[in-house]
């Protein structure tokens, strides 16, 4: 028999801190922005979440652990709901999760005032933006591909320590 | 507008995203570098990941208690209502990026528009769409200029795939009476205002990447959403073998 012990929706985002990202697993996903609302009624809760990236696969496994985690804790009707507007934005992370994020070897999204003209989505000579090193803070890094490891990330290499990277990029 | 529109809606923009999300996976492990592998395989999933949101409330729409899985892999070929041109094999590397250009520029106006769609729940779907489109797009377009201004067989081979694919563009701006019926109820953006935009856009990256669009080319016979290519069926067979073996099984 669990006694559930939290009852506000203060308590459940508490209890949701502990819920990771798969991929990032310095970071939950109450600071990434991915919760979006909480609901309770008696035992029952909904939580609403928003996708990073419509195909992320990390999201079934959040849906998951949200469940478990919430079931843990003596709620016995959890549903998760998805919500995809406003579309989520790495605007919705701190500044202080993007220093775990740069401790943890990810250079975090950089700010930047992308135009929304065609022609920035169709020149090779586009604006990048200038992305520090995770390793040595150098800022002499260059773009290799806009694509990586996982759909919200893209490689990086910096020509002064000499080290691929991680860039946990602008959306 | 019916729900019957609504629904054969959802599934136009669904399989077009599936289909060519298919087909962009089979670059996986065959890429000609591995960041484009990776890049490939990236987009892909961004394809298939918005296919299951259009695919998921397409199911919904209709009511019959079919879900995105059992639209994926329970229908057949004539049910399907991709384009020709997103169901053609992969080709060569510069056929699937120019492809990918064709299809992206289409994509990012399409999701541009449905983001103001009078259907909220499409409208969301399609914001977050649009944000993935947008490096989809920056990815061809580069693409497609270090092929086109590169080696001479890098552009011989670009503009080969740009000959053979331009017949397929114009079913992508044919609107038929499910899109005008939509477009009048604020649903669906009007193709005729798309069109020019899409032009002038693959134009520019024509230019830049000193490629010319074939002027003399003969339409389709028939450029209608639901007809196909020999092409799919055959792709279809490997997609839906595994559930159809295994009805029922989750993984």
């Amino acid at each position: 028999m669990v006694t559930r012990v939290a009852a506000t929706r203060e308590d459940v985002l508490e209890l949701l801190k502990a819920v990771k990202d798969p991929e990032l697993p310095v970071v939950d996903i109450v600071e990434l922005g991915i919760v979006r609302d909480v609901a309770i009624d008696g035992d029952a809760v909904r939580v609403d979440v928003t996708p990073t990236y419509s195909g992320c696969p990390a999201m079934q496994v959040i849906e998951h652990d949200i469940v478990e985690r919430l079931e843990m804790r003596g709620f016995t009707n959890v549903t998760v709901r998805s919500v995809f507007s406003p579309p989520w934005t790495t605007d919705w992370i701190s500044d202080a999760t993007k220093r775990k994020l740069r401790e943890y070897g990810i250079a975090p999204p950089v700010d930047v005032a992308e135009a929304d003209g065609v022609d920035q989505l169709v020149t090779i000579r586009r604006s990048r933006p200038t992305v520090e090193c995770p390793y040595c803070g150098s800022a002499n890094t260059e773009e290799k591909s806009e694509f990586g490891s996982t759909a919200c990330k893209a490689i990086h290499y910096c020509k002064s320590c000499q080290q691929p990277f991680d860039y946990f990029k602008s959306f | 507008m019916s729900n019957d529109d609504l629904f054969e809606y959802l599934l136009r923009l669904g399989d077009d995203r599936l289909v060519l999300g298919h087909r962009l996976s089979e670059w996986c492990g065959h890429g000609p570098i591995l960041e484009e592998d990776i890049a490939l395989a990236n987009i892909a999933l961004d394809l298939i990941g918005q296919a299951t949101l259009y695919l998921h409330f397409a199911g919904e729409v209709e009511g019959k208690g079919r879900n995105e899985d059992a639209l994926a892999y329970f229908r057949e070929e004539v049910e399907f209502r991709n384009l020709k041109m997103v169901e053609l094999p992969i080709g060569d590397f510069a056929f699937t990026i120019v492809r990918q250009l064709l299809f992206d520029a289409f994509s990012f106006l399409q999701m541009q528009e449905l983001q103001k769609s009078a259907n909220s729940e499409l409208a969301g779907i399609a914001s977050k769409g649009y944000k993935e489109v947008r490096y989809h797009l920056r990815h061809s377009s580069e693409w497609l200029q270090r092929l086109g201004d590169g080696t001479e067989e890098s552009h011989d081979r670009a503009q080969k795939a740009v000959d053979d694919l331009w017949r397929y563009t114009r079913e992508m701006f044919a609107a038929d009476e499910v899109e005008e019926r939509l477009h009048a109820a604020g649903i669906a953006p009007d193709l005729r205002m798309l069109e020019p935009q899409w032009r002038t856009m693959v134009a520019d990256v024509m230019q830049r990447s000193t490629l010319s669009i074939p002027s003399d080319v003969p339409p389709l016979e028939q450029d209608e959403r639901g007809r196909h290519t020999e092409y799919l069926g055959h792709m279809l067979s490997e997609m839906q073998i595994v559930a159809r073996s295994h009805p029922g099984a989750e993984w």
